[in-house]
């Protein structure tokens, strides 16, 4: 991305503080729109029988039910379920959209098609979000008194780590995935710009592209795995009684 | 990277984050999620129902197979019967058929009987008849006394052929 720029809309409706990066609106709102459709076109001829999409989405939804599994027991984790999907999802295809090619305005240099999740703003969001959804349902599960309790175990001495935990877990979900995605756009802006210097230039860039595409691919699909992974373990650390 | 933090993100990732979840919920884990747990109980509900029938089944068979055993015994019975009372039958006939007999011989001896006695009352009647015949024909003829005994000699024999 190096010199590229954000399109930004500064003090929108005339707040002071309200900054909006149109690339990401515009990102995430296509990220959600292809979500919805392919859960809605998954769901559209529902069979006793399951065929094509239903096939791929109920083998998705024993994916997210495994991790839930994994973690806590079904019964409190059936709450989480919807979370689980709706995270993954999103995620994944935000971290998918960004890699088959890049939309870069001129002269103004802006880029306005590029993953969502490789800005920090939308990664540390989601990753707050997640942190302050487990301290809601440990308050909510286990009352307020057992959530408070946890601060002081095993050891009462414990307790400054304790809390730099919580903000150490959402700084580095939020920063894993940036990191990881940020690393993908730079690469592929990089390649993609040597390409286009040059004929030779195209010729050597060529492979190192489809392969760190390959990559990409797959770097997308393991962040997103990590993310709900690390979401659903974080969330049962809050609201499971056992250890 | 944006030397300014946009909150506008912040604030449109969560909730287009939210609105996702519930178009999901309502499109497509929801409805897709039912239906698994339909199949579930499809398919629990089908496996109840052939555990059942095989039961009815293996039920079914152990009552054929008992019916078989009766039918056996029953035709044993019956032949067992038949025969105990074909036995009585044959010596109901032979007792029968003896006592017959038995009636025959005897009213065959009695009629003999009879007969004989018939016949000697006859032979008695014959020879009464016969000594008044020989006695006029003896005083009838003046006789010496060799022809006399020649006569009656003769009379007698006369009687024994005619017995």
């Amino acid at each position: 991305m190096g010199d590229h720029g954000d399109p930004i809309v500064y003090e929108l409706f005339g707040i002071s503080w309200l900054h909006v990066n149109l690339s990401n609106i515009m990102m995430l709102t296509i990220s959600a729109i292809i979500v919805f459709f392919i859960g809605f076109f998954s769901a559209r001829k529902l069979g006793m029988k399951p065929t094509g999409m239903q096939n791929v989405f109920e083998w998705l939804i024993d994916f997210i039910k495994g991790i839930i599994n994994s973690t806590m027991d079904w019964k409190t984790g059936e709450r989480f379920f919807g979370l689980g999907i709706t995270i993954f999802l999103f995620i994944l295809i935000a971290n998918l959209i960004g890699i088959p090619f890049m939309i870069v305005s001129e002269p103004e240099h802006n880029v306005w098609w590029k993953s969502p999740t490789a800005d920090p703003i939308i990664t540390m969001t989601f990753a707050i979000m997640v942190i302050l959804l487990t301290h809601y349902y440990g308050l909510k599960l286990k009352g307020p008194k057992e959530y408070g309790k946890d601060y002081f175990r095993p050891v009462p001495f414990l307790f400054p780590l304790k809390v730099i935990e919580e903000f150490a877990n959402a700084l580095t979900l939020g920063m894993r995935l940036f990191g990881n995605l940020y690393a993908k756009e730079i690469l592929l802006a990089l390649l993609a710009g040597a390409g286009g210097t040059g004929l030779l230039y195209a010729f050597a860039a060529g492979a190192p592209m489809v392969a760190w595409q390959a990559f990409s691919i797959f770097l997308a699909t393991i962040q997103a795995f990590i993310f709900l992974m690390l979401t659903m373990v974080y969330m049962a650390h809050k609201v499971s009684d056992d250890h | 990277m944006p030397e300014v933090i946009t909150w506008g993100d912040t604030i449109f990732a969560i909730v287009t984050f939210i609105i996702l979840l519930m178009l999901l919920r309502k499109f497509a884990w929801g409805p897709i999620m039912n239906m698994m747990k339909e199949r579930e109980e499809h398919i629990a509900q089908e496996i109840e129902t052939a555990e059942k029938n095989r039961k009815e089944a293996e039920n079914y068979l152990e009552e054929q197979r008992q019916e078989v055993q009766n039918a056996r015994d029953e035709a044993r019975n019956i032949v067992d019967n038949a025969k105990k009372t074909g036995e009585k039958q044959r010596e109901e006939i032979m007792t029968q058929a003896r006592d017959e007999a038995e009636r025959l011989k005897e009213s065959a001896r009695v009629e003999i009987a009879r007969e004989k006695e018939q016949a000697v009352a006859e032979v008695r009647d014959q020879v009464a008849s016969l000594s008044v015949l020989i006695a006029s024909k003896v005083i009838d003829k003046e006789l010496d006394e060799k022809e006399q005994e020649q006569m009656i000699e003769d009379y007698l024999k006369e009687v024994g052929e005619e017995l």
